[in-house]
């Protein structure tokens, strides 16, 4: 039971090595010759105007929990995508007026603007 | 120690010492941060319980959602990362009393009930299962879920975002 888990694990390992190696080699190996210009944010880009620890915008929450709400429909979804080919066209049916239901609420966002970024 | 030991004494250590970060830090942002592998560590414990179910819902919901919740929240508080917040303790003696009442009322639960034991059951997984009774027998609830969601876009909607005045 637990060495079904076993792939995810040596996948969480490969991924911490992997990064901790890239960001210790570079550490290590990287040459450093730090100039002004090299250390400001953005090197060949736009001067940074302000502090960047600022408020954000509150719109960013509503974002936030619009996408809360359709990741628990996900969470609806997977058992019913693991067991699809047992339950048939009723089981389509089933899942269809699930999804109609939040389709419902979906166009309502979008015809409200919740979405838009004014 | 068997490999079941080993697994839960390490997601153990990782939910509560990053749970003790999240309380103790200083600095609200990295209790947000440490928040993150207090969520991973529980749903280590969930997949150690077979419930597999329940770890992905809580990989899915708390680390992808709520977290990301959590860290907007205190991104919108004013100047969350200069000052300090100060974390002081305040009424010892009766935090004292309360903490330990809580305490001693959870090892006597602890230590009374009959525990099942999950080790010599050879179970599978809990999600073909969910999906089938989910679908047969427990149909009203889960539509009956979409329209809760459906209820709580709405709600989200109209609470948070201020509706433009037609001039």
């Amino acid at each position: 039971m637990l060495s079904e888990y076993l792939p995810i694990f040596i996948l969480m390992i490969f991924a911490l090595a992997f990064a901790s190696v890239m960001v210790l080699s570079n550490r290590i190996l990287g040459p450093k010759k730090p100039n002004p210009e090299k250390l400001s944010t953005y090197e060949s880009g736009m001067e940074p105007i302000r502090t960047a620890r600022d408020r954000f915008s509150v719109k960013f929450y509503l974002v936030a929990m619009l996408f809360i709400i359709f990741d628990i429909e996900i969470v609806f979804l997977y058992p019913w995508a693991v067991t699809f080919d047992k339950l048939g066209v009723l089981g389509y049916v089933e899942m269809f007026l699930f999804i109609f239901v939040l389709l419902v609420g979906y166009f309502y966002i979008i015809k409200k603007g919740a979405l838009k970024w004014e | 120690m068997s490999l079941f030991d080993v697994a839960f004494y390490v997601l153990a250590f990782i939910t509560v010492g990053s749970a003790i970060v999240v309380v103790s830090s200083r600095n609200i942002i990295y209790s947000a941060f440490a928040l993150l592998f207090t969520f991973f560590g529980v749903a280590g414990l969930y997949v150690l319980l077979n419930a597999d179910f329940i770890a992905v819902t809580q990989v899915l919901i708390y680390v992808g959602g709520i977290l990301v919740l959590i860290i907007f929240g205190v991104m919108l508080t004013t100047k969350v990362f200069d000052v300090p917040v100060k974390t002081e303790t305040l009424h010892v003696g009766p935090a004292i009393v309360v903490t330990g009442a809580i305490m001693g009322t959870l090892f006597g639960v602890i230590l009374k009930t009959k525990w099942f034991d999950i080790l010599n059951v050879q179970w599978d997984g809990t999600t073909k299962k969910i999906g089938e009774r989910l679908m047969t027998d427990f149909l009203l609830p889960f539509e009956v879920a979409s329209v809760v969601l459906l209820v709580a876009l709405l709600g989200a909607v109209i609470i948070a975002r201020r509706e433009r005045v037609k001039s």
